[in-house]
């Protein structure tokens, strides 16, 4: 791996503690932004809305590929077959069971965790390209297996599931949409924190110890096969989850819409936003959400057009995304401050 | 009895779609060590150019060779201009990705240029069924050209030096600068060969998918998995594999899960073969020194 792309990596797992001044910047931030997402639905219309819930929900199928595929080094072509799993468990839950819509979620996670775990283990055995070919060949096989005859009692088969919008917890005065949005900036802001919690620490540092020198790591005492099989499972709860949001707030589940294109986007997302880092799946959601809406009026193709150029594009100038550059003109700025900051001292 | 044996046949005259694929996806690998994931886009943008220039009034045979030359270029300006800055670092995740935004280029671009409508491509073989009516004139053609692509390629990877040279220089880069192989060049050429190679391989399959942007997509992953059950660097087992591929694909449909999961056996192949024998049925063990 490219030492640019390591150490910027390494950064964005391990940063170098700040002094306790410039460490409450970022929080405060943070609680600004909360705040604004939470002010949001109040001010656009219900339609920006629904787009922003699904913006939330793309945000965390991409932490998911960056845990996988950025901090652990596994490439992913095939996550949009978990997130299809996520989806369908919400909507055989919801459509056959009639299980309320909240409770679905952690369910269709705890499924992805699982289905994650043992498409984990196999995968073991596959590096860098194989296993991007398997999981290649995964996406490409979704949408075939969900049609599948044999479950097509569950499924709806090529027709798909159609489910209801969820009703009014407490009688809270806010129109479907906002609840949609609420309950999902709720999972959203949750599983971030987790991420970061999990990434932050013992478990966070043998995840990139083991991608940037897998002997050196065994070497080191760590259970390496644990540890890939478990982050893949991780991963795919969390684009699960992902899956499930998307089909309580689209209200429709179909084999087609899970077709390869969605793999195929989670990796543009997360390369665009910054894979090595955990704010770059905001961003790369963002984007995944609006652009493709602005070019769609030049030609049918454009969108996927600009996603490849933008791929290609990025892969040259910022290997780190969005969210790499950020840091970069960040960390620029402090050191000017500093820079600044010092002359003033000694004279 | 009779049944099973058209279904065998049936399934040879596809695999002989997959063995094509499966050699160009070898060849780039003998010559670069990269799987390509662009190759099936790059094969169905080359036979759209092939339809081109017999709309413009071509005959087949003159729009087939010089598509087979345009794609040879157009495979060597690839790796000049986006490949090549990532030759040197061994990033997989970089190289992928960059693999995928070149698939989704290709794709969308043919789309935006000829439409998404299906298209019709000739065949240059008779059209009448041979042996019975078992097999079509033109499956029977495909057979024969994947057979002597095969044997070309064979030939010019073991006999002679600037095919040497391009294995050295996939190799083991290093050792081949030092004894003045221009690793670089032969690094463009192998993306030139594969481009030719992928070029025959969709003029050779359109007559019997049609043509329309994303023909190769299925047929690519049918590819790798007959690739990697013969060997990854091994032409004659992709080529065998493609083959074996076609038939289980075809039995397994027939017999066993219907249909409708068909690519679902290809997922199988794939990830029984990486999980139970990595280097296929007739590859090299690579051993790696830490």
């Amino acid at each position: 791996m490219n030492t640019l792309l390591k150490s910027e990596a390494v950064a964005a797992g391990l940063p170098a503690r700040a002094a306790p001044r410039e460490r409450r910047w970022p929080l405060i931030g943070l609680a600004a932004l909360l705040a604004a997402a939470c002010l949001l639905p109040f001010f656009i219309s219900n339609y920006r809305t629904f787009q922003f819930t699904l913006v939330l929900v793309n945000a965390i199928a991409l932490l998911g590929i960056n845990i996988l595929t950025g901090y652990n080094g596994q490439i992913s072509l095939g996550h949009g077959a978990f997130y299809a799993l996520g989806a369908y468990t919400t909507a055989i839950l919801i459509d056959q069971l009639g299980v309320p819509y909240w409770l679905t979620v952690p369910i269709a996670g705890a499924v992805c965790l699982v289905a994650g775990f043992l498409f984990g283990l196999p995968a073991l055995r596959l590096h860098g390209l194989y296993l991007a070919l398997a999981t290649l060949a995964l996406g490409v096989a979704t949408p075939q297996l969900l049609k599948y005859k044999g479950i097509e009692e569950y499924t709806g088969g090529v027709q798909g599931i159609v489910i209801l919008k969820p009703e009014a917890p407490f009688g809270l005065p806010l129109n479907p949409d906002q609840r949609l949005y609420f309950f999902s900036l709720t999972i959203m802001v949750l599983l971030f924190a987790l991420a970061r919690n999990l990434l932050r620490g013992r478990v966070g540092r043998a995840i990139v110890a083991i991608r940037d020198h897998p002997i050196a790591a065994d070497a080191m005492g760590i259970n390496s096969a644990m540890y890939k099989s478990l982050t893949f499972g991780v991963s795919a709860m969390y684009t699960g989850i992902a899956g499930a949001l998307a089909a309580i707030a689209v209200q429709f589940v179909a084999p087609d819409s899970f077709a390869i294109g969605l793999s195929f986007a989670f990796l543009f997302g997360s390369v665009i936003g910054g894979i090595y880092s955990i704010s770059g799946a905001l961003y790369g959601a963002l984007f995944l959400q609006f652009v493709p809406h602005l070019s769609e009026g030049i030609s049918k193709a454009a969108p996927q057009a600009i996603f490849g150029v933008f791929l290609i594009l990025f892969m040259f100038v910022m290997p780190a995304g969005i969210a790499g550059f950020v840091r970069l003109v960040s960390a620029r700025a402090a050191l000017r401050r500093r820079a600044g900051a010092q002359p003033a001292k000694g004279g | 009895m009779e049944a099973f044996l058209q279904q065998v046949l049936t399934g040879l005259s596809t695999g002989g779609i997959y063995a094509s694929v499966a050699l160009a996806v070898v060849m780039i690998y003998k010559a670069t060590h990269h799987v390509n994931f662009a190759q099936g886009e790059m094969a169905m943008f080359s036979t759209y150019i092939a339809w081109q220039l017999m709309a413009w009034g071509l005959p087949y045979w003159g729009a087939f060779f010089l598509t087979i030359a345009i794609s040879f270029v157009g495979g060597v300006v690839i790796e000049r201009t986006i490949i090549r800055p990532f030759e040197r670092q061994d990033a997989v995740l970089a190289v992928v990705t960059v693999f995928i935004g070149i698939l989704l280029v290709l794709n969308s671009l043919a789309g935006w240029i000829w439409e998404y409508t299906i298209k019709v491509f000739p065949s240059p073989f008779p059209a009448g069924a041979v042996f019975g009516g078992l097999v079509s004139g033109h499956q029977l053609g495909l057979l024969g050209v994947t057979l002597a692509m095969l044997l070309l390629v064979y030939v010019f990877f073991r006999y002679t030096p600037l095919g040497l040279a391009m294995r050295a220089a996939a190799e083991n880069p290093e050792s081949s600068r030092l004894v003045g192989i221009r690793v670089s060049r032969m690094l463009a050429l192998g993306w030139g060969l594969a481009g030719a190679i992928g070029a025959v391989a969709g003029m050779m399959v359109a007559p019997i998918v049609f043509l329309e942007p994303n023909m190769m997509l299925s047929i690519l992953i049918y590819g790798f998995a007959g690739a990697l059950l013969g060997g990854i660097d091994n032409p004659w087992g992709a080529v065998t594999g493609g083959f074996a591929v076609g038939v289980l694909e075809n039995l397994m449909g027939a017999y066993v899960v219907g249909t409708d999961l068909k690519l679902t056996v290809a997922l199988a192949v794939i990830v029984g073969v990486l999980l139970i024998k990595p280097s296929g049925l007739f590859g090299r063990t690579v051993v790696k020194r830490v």
